[in-house]
């Protein structure tokens, strides 16, 4: 048996402007926005209203009935983000909150209410509470969408219905309660059906006949016997636990218990899944309404509760409490499949040591960033700067094999540095070369290595690398960039021989 | 006569018991690397190249960096010849990973952590020598004190696991805890006269400070994939070098 809440926000956006300025409490205004060259009423106050000003006039018609009218301008898109930032809110009544047209919400709240001891007392406190921060709610329970919506509306006696009253609940009621097309309202006005009561024991096949299907499937919606769905508006995600708070916590221990507690039903739930967390989020609702999250990343699939919850305790001082927080709710938005391991005796070398090199990496990246851990592959490039490539993941394996037919040096400069030398000869290794205001005589040298640069990558001259000892013993990897010919070519020192 | 050879007995029994609590282990069968040093491994305990213990590089210089980084890269080849991975973890790092297969090395058994702030090294460095899978650990920072390395040296004792810390221009040299001290400067190769290029890599190793050791000074070649101890030789310490090691 499902249970729903349908919210009515009956001036919602004017609300939020008495909640941004509170000097227009209880005062008439309106906000407009310009369509066909004229200024068009979109929200209206409950002041205003009560003079008769609705949304749909145009503001100098308003004006010409109240005299003081105040005119704002209205931002397109308001409503939307207020509803869906409602709705984000209302999450803690339940996981399952839907936004309704353009100014109510839908919350199914099956098997929730009773964590506040009753529904009446639950729809009280979601109705005080917002009440409380200036909005001018109402409210409704009952089995259906379109029951609750029509109570929630045009009801007038309680905004409680209990189970399988529905037809009883909304036989007074007008036809508009159901949600209906203009166009049908209307022909059920001229033909005098003014409560739901007088055509809904009607034969359906005179009502199809008459008002089209729509109210048929309105009207089955409302006494249950057609399923509606609605879309959540946060998705709830598969692997999510929460842990609401007696009192409000403030200090990191709590916080800390909280996060393990949390990490050890999540944990012990994807163990027997066999999945791993590639990235968790730690969010703590705070007093005020404030939301604040941390997320960790692991750089294989873990669900290795003491290694996440180290991870997550690096980064718990950044959280702010305040007031304190009342609800956590930790998610785990990514995971992946893990081979459940077997717990090995000698642990010198085997698959578990993957396991904790990863959970190393996790630890080291948790603190320096997420881009300090490099991997490289060889790549099929004889251009130095390109001859590697970064691995993706601990479980690359190299393409093809690493070169060794040629001298590189174990120490490679970012860029090569530009150099003076004396060469004797042409292609002939330098006799002497100067970095750095130092001069070193070459006692021994090796090459030239010809390296072409990679028309199809860059455009360059090529380079003629020679290995080069000075009087000293130390070993440089120097480069001509070019030939000799009309100008003289530069050379480069790239790197350091051990 | 007798009572002096229960004597001597008496010293190594409490050499040994020593050794023990200062957490110096004899590697079992199976752990032991052959690491080819010959009479170098002579300077320390038990006649063995000490793994699972912290040695600490000094270099001054990119010529003398790179003359470290291939000496640590030889070692490290030999204790990955089992497999395993290695951990690199530096600031400003230079090193061109292609060049490790020339040590016996896959570059792609080579995780390497580029932090952005010094403060962060010394922290993973510890982490990492925490970390029991690992083969190796090399850490390239500059300073290092007696706490911090005696931190580093508590983590090894537990992990058995080797670090290597290269200190590049370290601006004060103080005492530490670590269990050797290591300055290799480039030599210029020997090739016969006559023969063009350039010969196989030499160096001058200098060995500042053992814990347990007979501190030495040598010249070692890099030959095909081993240490080439044929040209060891030992020789005096300079008296710059006597004052390093005085510390």
């Amino acid at each position: 048996m499902k249970r729903y809440v349908s919210i009515w926000f009956r001036h919602l956006i004017t609300d939020r402007w008495v909640i941004r300025h509170p000097d227009l409490k209880d005062t008439a205004f309106v906000l407009a926005a310009p369509k066909a060259g004229r200024m068009v009423i979109t929200a209206a106050s409950a002041d205003a209203e009560k003079q008769g000003i609705l949304s749909g006039m145009v503001v100098a018609d308003a004006r010409a009935v109240e005299p003081n009218l105040q005119v704002f301008e209205d931002k397109p898109g308001l409503a939307a983000r207020l509803l869906s930032a409602l709705a984000e809110w209302c999450l803690r009544y339940t996981p399952i909150v839907a936004v309704d047209c353009d100014s109510g919400l839908i919350l199914d709240i099956t098997g929730c209410a009773h964590l506040w001891g009753s529904e009446r007392a639950y729809m009280k406190d979601i109705t005080a509470r917002l009440r409380g921060s200036g909005y001018d709610v109402r409210a409704a329970v009952a089995d259906t969408i379109g029951a609750a919506w029509a109570v929630c509306h045009y009801g007038r006696i309680t905004p409680l219905i209990e189970p399988c009253k529905q037809s009883q609940a909304i036989a007074p009621l007008p036809p508009a309660a159901l949600r209906l097309d203009a166009g049908i309202l209307e022909r059920m006005n001229k033909l005098g059906f003014y409560q739901i009561g007088s055509f809904i024991s009607m034969p359906r096949s005179i009502l199809r006949r008459r008002f089209g299907q729509q109210l048929l499937s309105r009207l089955d919606q409302a006494l249950g016997q057609l399923t509606e769905n609605i879309l959540p508006v946060c998705p709830v995600e598969p692997y999510q636990e929460r842990l609401p708070c007696l009192e409000p916590i403030r200090t990191a221990p709590a916080i800390e218990m909280a996060l393990s507690k949390l990490l050890e039903v999540l944990c012990s739930r994807l163990l027997k899944e066999s999945k791993g967390i590639r990235k968790v989020l730690f969010k703590a609702f705070r007093m005020d309404g404030g939301v604040q999250q941390i997320e960790i990343g692991t750089n294989s699939a873990s669900c290795n509760q003491q290694h996440l919850f180290r991870l997550f305790q690096l980064k718990v001082s950044s959280l702010r409490p305040d007031l304190g927080f009342e609800l956590f709710i930790l998610e785990a938005p990514v995971v992946e499949d893990v081979e459940q391991t077997q717990e090995t005796l000698w642990n010198i070398s085997g698959s578990n040591d993957q396991a904790e090199i990863a959970e190393l990496l996790d630890r080291l990246t948790g603190r320096g960033g997420m881009d300090i851990v490099h991997r490289y592959l060889p790549d099929e490039h004889y251009w130095p700067e390109r001859s590697i490539k970064t691995a993706t993941s601990l479980l690359d394996k190299p393409q093809t094999k690493w070169r060794t037919d040629r001298p590189r040096p174990v120490s490679l400069l970012p860029q090569p540095e530009l150099i003076q030398v004396s060469a004797p000869v042409p292609d002939y290794p330098p006799m002497l070369f100067r970095y750095k205001g130092q001069v070193h005589k070459i006692k021994k040298a090796d090459g030239p290595e010809r390296i072409e640069q990679e028309w199809w990558i860059q455009d360059g001259l090529q380079r003629d690398y020679y290995c080069v000892e000075d009087e000293n013993g130390a070993r440089y990897w120097i480069f001509r960039l070019g030939h000799y010919g009309t100008n003289q070519p530069e050379w480069f020192i790239h790197g350091f021989f051990c | 006569m007798i009572q002096a050879i229960n004597k001597i007995d008496i010293f190594q029994q409490l050499q040994k018991q020593i050794h023990t609590l200062q957490g110096f282990r004899t590697p079992t069968e199976s752990q032991r690397v052959d690491f080819g040093l010959g009479i170098i491994e002579r300077s320390f305990t038990g006649n063995i190249f000490p793994t699972g213990a912290i040695h600490e590089l000094i270099s001054a210089g990119r010529e003398d960096a790179a003359a470290t980084t291939g000496f640590m890269a030889g070692l490290l080849g030999k204790m990955m010849q089992r497999g395993g991975i290695c951990l690199w973890i530096s600031q400003k790092r230079t090193l061109f990973p292609p060049a490790l297969k020339f040590f016996g090395i896959d570059p792609d058994r080579v995780v390497f952590i580029d932090v952005k702030n010094e403060k962060d090294l010394l922290w993973m460095v510890e982490e990492s020598l925490k970390c029991q899978a690992l083969s190796a650990v090399v850490g390239e920072l500059k300073e290092l004190n007696l706490t911090e390395s005696r931190r580093l040296q508590l983590a090894v004792e537990q992990s058995r696991v080797t670090g290597l810390l290269h200190r590049l221009n370290p601006r004060r040299i103080e005492n530490t805890a670590c269990t050797a001290r290591w300055k290799i400067t480039p030599l210029a190769s020997s090739l016969d006269p006559e023969m063009p290029g350039m010969g196989f890599a030499r160096w001058n190793i200098e060995l500042l400070k053992a814990r347990n050791g007979e501190p030495g000074q040598w010249q070692l070649q890099w030959i095909n994939g081993s240490f080439d101890y044929s040209a060891v030789k030992p020789s005096i310490l300079s008296d710059e070098d006597q004052l390093l090691k005085a510390g």
